[in-house]
This record gives C-alpha cells, structure tokens and sequence, in this order.
C-alpha cells in the first residue's frame, strides 16, 4: 500500500462568506505500482486532492498515510514526505527561477540536504531521464529554452529528488501532439526507473485511457468511482450523470457495436480495438 | 493570504453595499476631513457609534471591521505613548526622575489614539462594501472635470482598473509558486530574517517573469481588439443617484456638523459634566 487516505473533507476559507467545500469525504487506496488517472470536471476537487498528498494543504479532518508517513501526526516528517511523493504542478514550467539548468534542478535535492556528489549524480540522472543532454544543457538558463524543453527541465527538478510517488497536475495541458506523446512516455520511463506509483490528473481522456491501470473520477468533491478505464467508459449512465467525454478508442467501438458489429472485448486501448477488429468479430 | 483585510470586499445587498460610490467616496473624504475636528470625549463616543451603525446596516460583522484595527495598533501606541511623554502642561500627574507626565498629555494620548482608530474604521467600510472596481469608476467620474485641462483621466482609471485587477491573479500565482517549490522541499518557515529572504528568491523570480509575461499578453489582447485611448467609450454600469444617496449624504452631513458644532459652540463634555454637579 503506497497511498492510503480515508474520509477526507476540506473547506476553503472557511467561516467566511466565500466558504467552499472542496472535498466530502473521499476515500481511495492506492497500491504501489499503480498508474492512476484522476478525472472530472474543473472544481471536483482534484486539486485539491493531490495537494492532500504532498502536505501543500493541511489536514482539515480525515486520514492521509503515505507509505509509513502519517500526516495525521502531531509533526509529520515534511522534508522525507516531499521526496516521497513527487509533485509535478499544472505548467511547471513557469516555476523555473535559477540562472542554471544545473542549478535549478538541484534545488529540490539540495533542500533535501543531500551531498554535493549524489545533488550533482541525481541531476546528470534527472536531466537525462527527460531526454535532454546533461553537457549542453546544465549552463545553460532555463528562461531561454522552448516551452517544451522548459517543462521538461521543470520535470527533471521533481524527479531529482527520486520520489517513490510521482503526481503530475495536467502534464500534457497546453502541448503539441507530438510534445504530449514525448511527456506521456517520459512519464512511462519514469514508472518504470524510480517512481513506480503514477498519479495524474488529466483533461485529457485519450491518454487517461491508455496509459491508466484504475481512474478516480471525482465529481462535486466526492469519487464517484474509482476503477479501471474499462468499468468507467463503458458505464454509460455514469458517463452521462457526471457529463464525462469518452476517449476517441472506446467512441469507435460504441459506434461499431451500435452499427451491429460484435466485438470479441470491450477495448480501451487503441491495439485493443485494432486486436478486436482484426482477430474476432467478423460480420457474417 | 487572507488576512489583508484592507481593501477586501466583504459580499453582502447591504443599502450601504448599494450607495452609488461617488457618493460614498465623497461621504468618507469628508468623514476623513471632519475626524480632524472632533474635540470632545462625547464627540469621539458619539462617532464610534456612528461608524459602529454604519456597520452594522451595511451588514458587515463587527468583528471583520475591528480587524482592519489591527494593522495600526503598533502604529496607534507609538504615538499614544510620544504623545503621554512629551506633552508638556499645567497639571503635572506623575513625577519620577526625568519622566514627567502632565493631565494634557494623557488626554492628548487617548485622543489621538482614538482618532487614528476612526480614521482606520470608516474608510475600511468604504473598502468593505464597495468592489475596487466600482471605486475605480467613481474615482473616474469625480477626476472628470479635469479632463479640460487635458488629464488623462480615463488612462489613469484604466491603468487603477488593471493593477486592482491583478493583485487577486498575482496573489493567487504567488500561491500556486509557493506551493510548487513547498513540493520541491523549499522551507520558508524557518531560519533568521536573511535565510528567510533568500528563501523566497524562488518565488520572486518565477513571479516577476510572470508578472511581465501576463502584462506583454494583456497588451497584445487589447491591440487586437483595437483598444484606443482616446475613443469615447460608454460604462457597462452607469452610476445614477438614487434616492437613498441623498439620504446617506443627508445623515451624514447631520453627523458632521454635529462635530464643528461641538468643537466651535456646543461643548458637549462640559455640559455633561454640569448635569452630575
């Protein structure tokens, strides 16, 4: 179990005239090694959620634990929660602030209190890991890259810190085709070197469908359901009452089942559909 | 962030909410001009209880109101206490080695004191009850006039309109910096004055980067839509009197005479002295 939270409830400003419930009681497990996508409409409360996760909000009522960290307690341990649990924000990289790429991904080790050796070993690593070269890019300032170079230098500053949870808030928003398809396997590598539980929050249904092993669909601050891409788009009564969009794969496959063609499965991924169409499920 | 009360609209269809803030406006700079005249005890009393029903019929807590006290009280007590010390009179009260305090410095001191917090109270209702952007407009119309001496009136509202417009942006991008170096492990809790500065340089300069960003962007957004300073352009909400302005500004100018009466005819503390002799 990697991430555990109970009944967790938050009120922003409240007492106050602009009082606004965020989260009513949510509940979710998350065990290590999954790659959960959060979803729902603006103002659900995700948010909000993922903040929970990473202490950037305090703990109104209900339970977090991630790993052996309880923020339930008196002091819980920040400085070891925020190299736990990775936190990527929505356009990181308009939080890029040093002269240096070098410098500006050390930031988060440094604060970690780690040596000058394993601060300079973990950036070369981060900075290679997004896919740019470490040689060229260290001294160079971050403010002068593209927007893509720029996100992926902001990225390499979250994963220096080696975070066994990496939560990423709309990492693919504002990009081009082909930038979003570098980030989501950038993000595959990821899982698959030193951050093997995923959380993200996503507009974005096509790779929500893809890439995740469970969605929480979030709907006026509450999960509405948490289960596997499968079980959520293919419930059209909740897809309707929570006005979610269906990704474009699962689209086709209504479409050709509604025209009469059988399909052998219910596919979510594209070579699901591609499997389905091409093995079983011949017209007579 | 949400304890800078000055200047932060508190919602509410008070009548006092719904005054034209001309009218407003006007009321508080006269209000300002006139606390500078109250001369008796009776006089201050009778002000607070003013202020306190203003408050109260424009439906903002007390409690809220007595807040924005708070940012002076530092300020109240220096001067409260320069004032005990150095106010040199008639009748010594106190005498101990070279301090030396005298009945006109106590009263002195408590007046002053009392004075700064009703010069705290009313304009903060002004803030209260009226959105900065409809302060902004009246601030346009009442400047108006002097477009014939070739002011650029409407720029300077525009430009007032802009940057009230960007505090709540700038606020809120400080915040979501803030939260994102938090997640990078940044401490800014801890530590003397100087780590504590420098620990906010990550913040800083994300924020002017995007302060200028946003500022390139909202220039090149009004170019396209053809924005002209000089083009005669008509207000979403025209601001009319109503009868309830005349109202206000009829109680009002009661109350503020009621104070140069007092401090020039009616000496309000003797009389009520007299009536227990």
């Amino acid at each position: 179990m990697s991430i555990e939270v109970k009944d967790l409830t938050y009120t922003y400003s409240p007492k106050t005239p602009y009082a606004s419930t965020a989260l009513k009681g949510v509940s979710l497990h998350i065990n290590e090694g999954e790659y959960v996508g959060i979803i729902g409409k603006t103002g659900s409360g995700k948010s909000t959620f993922i903040q929970h996760l990473n202490a950037l909000i305090r703990l109104q009522s209900g339970e977090i634990k991630v790993y052996d960290i309880d923020l339930n307690a008196k002091k819980p341990d920040l400085k070891r929660l925020r190299g736990t649990v990775g936190m990527v924000m929505q356009y990181p990289e308009y939080q890029l602030f040093d002269e240096t790429v070098e410098k500006d991904v050390s930031y988060g080790p440094k604060n970690l209190g780690l040596s000058e050796e394993e601060i300079k070993e973990r950036v070369r690593e981060a900075i290679t890991l997004v896919g740019l070269d470490y040689e060229e890019m260290r001294d160079r300032s971050p403010f002068e890259l593209s927007g893509g170079q720029k996100r992926r230098v902001a990225i390499a500053g979250v994963i220096a810190m080696r975070p066994k949870v990496l939560v990423l808030d709309e990492p693919i928003a504002g990009l081009d085709p082909k930038g979003k398809q570098e980030i989501l396997s950038l993000i595959k590598r990821l899982k698959n070197s030193f951050s093997p539980t995923v959380i993200v929050v996503s507009h974005d249904m096509d790779s929500v469908a893809e890439n995740c092993d469970k969605i929480a669909l979030f709907s006026d601050g509450e999960i509405a359901r948490f289960a596997s891409p499968r079980e959520i788009f293919y419930d059209d009564e909740l897809l309707a009452r929570t006005e979610l969009d269906c990704p474009s794969v699962i689209k086709v496959a209504k479409e050709l089942m509604k025209l009469g063609c059988p399909l052998p499965t219910r596919p979510v991924r594209k070579e699901e559909l591609i499997a389905a169409l091409t093995q079983g499920g011949r017209h007579e | 962030m949400n304890n800078i009360v000055f200047g932060q609209y508190y919602p509410s269809n008070s009548p006092v909410h719904r005054l034209d803030p001309r009218v407003k406006l006007l009321i508080v700079i006269a209000y300002i001009v006139t606390v500078f005249f109250v001369a008796d005890y009776a006089m201050y009393g009778a002000l607070f209880l003013f202020v306190l029903g203003v408050a109260l019929v424009a439906k903002v807590p007390i409690r809220v109101l007595l807040r924005t006290v708070r940012t002076i009280v530092i300020l109240v007590l220096i001067t409260a206490t320069i004032n005990l010390f150095f106010t040199k009179g008639e009748e010594l009260l106190v005498s101990w080695k070279f301090i030396k305090i005298y009945k006109e410095g106590v009263e002195r001191a408590i007046k002053l004191a009392l004075r700064l917090i009703l010069l705290m109270l009313f304009p903060s209702l002004l803030t209260l009850t009226t959105t900065p952007m409809e302060l902004t407009d009246a601030i346009e119309s009442l400047l108006s006039p002097l477009k014939l001496i070739k002011v650029p009136v409407h720029a300077i509202a525009l430009i007032m309109s802009i940057a009230l417009r960007m505090i709540p942006i700038l606020m809120e991008e400080t915040n979501k910096i803030i939260l994102a170096q938090k997640a990078r492990g940044a401490d800014f809790d801890t530590g003397g004055a100087l780590k504590k500065a420098k620990a906010m340089i990550p913040v800083l300069v994300p924020l002017f980067v995007g302060a200028f960003r946003r500022a390139d962007e909202l220039a090149l957004a009004m170019d396209a839509r053809c924005y002209s300073s000089v083009a005669k352009r008509t207000k979403y909400k025209v601001m009319r009197l109503a009868l309830r302005d005349l109202a206000a500004s009829l109680v009002c100018i009661a109350v503020f005479t009621l104070v140069f009466l007092n401090k020039y005819l009616w000496p309000f503390d003797e009389m009520i002295l007299a009536l227990f002799r």
